[in-house]
């Protein structure tokens, strides 16, 4: 469903050094990605949405997103995105940053009750919690009905209390709405809930690994 | 306070008119390309930067020869005009919108681009990965999250214009209700030693100037408070 074969230059803490990735994704896959920050994880998962430039191809089902170093514009991917930070449209409502997606109201409700975030759905972003604003950037990534979901560290800025309730969230969306997803994480916890497959970037390459690594990492911890 | 009621408000009128003229236009130009600037990683970045400089550091009167030159009737330009609009710049009023234009440039893309670039980059791919276009999200979601800066540009903008001298002298001479605007009045004034009327007019500037920082400060702190940073 999705081919990646791409190579792109890093320049982390420890030097330059070039990223190899040649992996596919099946569908309804829901890969969590480890590794030391500086790795490259980011990077992986910005070169897919487009918004960073690579060398080589990407094809997401009948579609060429990458081929050389010519690539498909961010708009036209459709894909899901969460970041970190959130990364919310501040002047906007909560309501209003999922609209501006797609001016799709009852599709919009829908999610904001799925998230349990209904009740604030006119509140300024800015004055929500970090949980708050996590689940609107959720809801807002899944407004134009992606098939990929793609997220950097989503659950890290927060509390175990609201991760153990994002975690539940984000399982339950990626199965409702059929989706395919990557997912960033530092949480070993957190990736043996959710993942069906488990990459590790390191040195410059991406590996994947069985999930019973996880069990031993879990032990270790 | 007699010469008070003797006060001819033309000068005024004119240099609130040119300096309203001149953020306006200012404002549509300089916003795509404070935006441009704020978001290439193009190599020509550090040309534009400093070309956009230019009119804080050059004498006004540089620029102001610079601008004669382009605009006279002897300039390729100038000639076009003139020949088949039968519009007249240098020593014109429309001459002088286009001279402030370019003398003011940079108090509008200043702020305008460094308050692009203190958005998080995150919300605007965010906005791409929604499907917007560059100038979409310009307008929707860049912009309006940078109201201090926009308004610091509208207004020093528009202040800067107010307090111009050199580059209205050499472009616009000093013509009666068509090029004479506050300062140069001033100017006049001194010059025919009516210090009483000059003295006046400069205290008009001085309390316009200062109200104009004082708000743009005032709303800056007030605005910061308002999101927590202070």
């Amino acid at each position: 469903m999705l081919k990646m074969a791409f190579e792109r230059q890093l320049c982390g803490s420890s030097g330059k050094m070039t990223l190899h990735v040649n992996v596919d994704v099946n569908k309804g896959d829901f890969v969590v990605i480890m590794g030391e920050s500086g790795a490259g994880k980011s990077t992986l998962l910005r070169t897919l949405a487009g918004l960073e430039d690579a060398y080589g191809s990407i094809t997401f089902e009948d579609t060429v997103w990458l081929e050389g170093t010519k690539k498909l514009a961010v708009q036209q991917r459709n894909v899901g995105f969460v970041f970190q930070d959130y990364a919310l449209f501040d002047n906007m409502s909560v309501k209003e940053n999922l609209l501006f997606v797609n001016p799709d109201n009852e599709f919009a409700q829908t999610l904001l009750e799925m998230m349990e975030i209904a009740q604030i759905s006119h509140r300024n972003v800015r004055q929500l919690s970090g949980g708050q604003k996590q689940r609107v950037a959720l809801a807002r990534a899944l407004m134009r009905r992606p098939k990929l979901l793609l997220m950097d560290e989503p659950l890290s800025a927060l509390d175990p209390r609201m991760r153990r309730k994002l975690t539940g969230q984000i399982k339950m969306l990626h199965e409702r709405f059929e989706m395919t997803t990557l997912m960033v994480s530092h949480d070993v916890n957190e990736a043996k809930q959710m993942a069906t497959r488990l990459w590790f970037v390191e040195n410059g390459q991406v590996a994947e690994y069985p999930l019973s690594v996880l069990d031993t990492l879990y032990k270790e911890e | 306070m007699e010469g008070f009621h003797a006060i001819e408000w033309a000068p005024f009128v004119l240099s609130f008119k040119l300096a309203g003229l001149t953020a306006a236009i200012l404002f549509f130009v300089a916003l795509p390309f404070a935006w441009f600037l704020s978001q290439t990683r193009s190599r020509s970045k550090p040309f534009l930067e400093a070309f956009t400089a230019l009119p804080i550091v050059l004498p006004p009167s540089v620029l102001g020869f610079y601008m004669l030159l382009l605009l006279s009737h002897n300039s390729p330009i100038g000639q076009f005009l003139e020949s088949h609009f039968g519009i007249k710049l240098a020593f014109s009023f429309t001459g002088l919108v286009i001279a402030s234009c370019f003398y003011s440039f940079p108090f509008m893309v200043q702020p305008l681009q460094s308050g692009f670039e203190s958005l998080n980059p995150h919300m605007i791919e965010a906005s791409y990965l929604a499907g917007k276009s560059s100038a979409r999200t310009l307008w929707s979601v860049a912009l309006p999250n940078i109201k201090p800066s926009l308004l610091t540009a509208l207004i020093v903008t528009f202040a800067h214009t107010v307090g111009e001298f050199g580059v209205v002298l050499m472009v616009g001479g000093n013509i009666p209700h068509e090029t004479r605007v506050a300062s140069v009045a001033i100017y006049d004034l001194v010059e025919v030693m009516d210090y009483e009327k000059a003295n006046i007019y400069a205290g008009l500037l001085l309390a316009f100037s200062f109200s104009v920082l004082l708000m743009v400060y005032w709303f800056n702190h007030r605005q910061k408070m308002r999101v927590g940073m202070v």
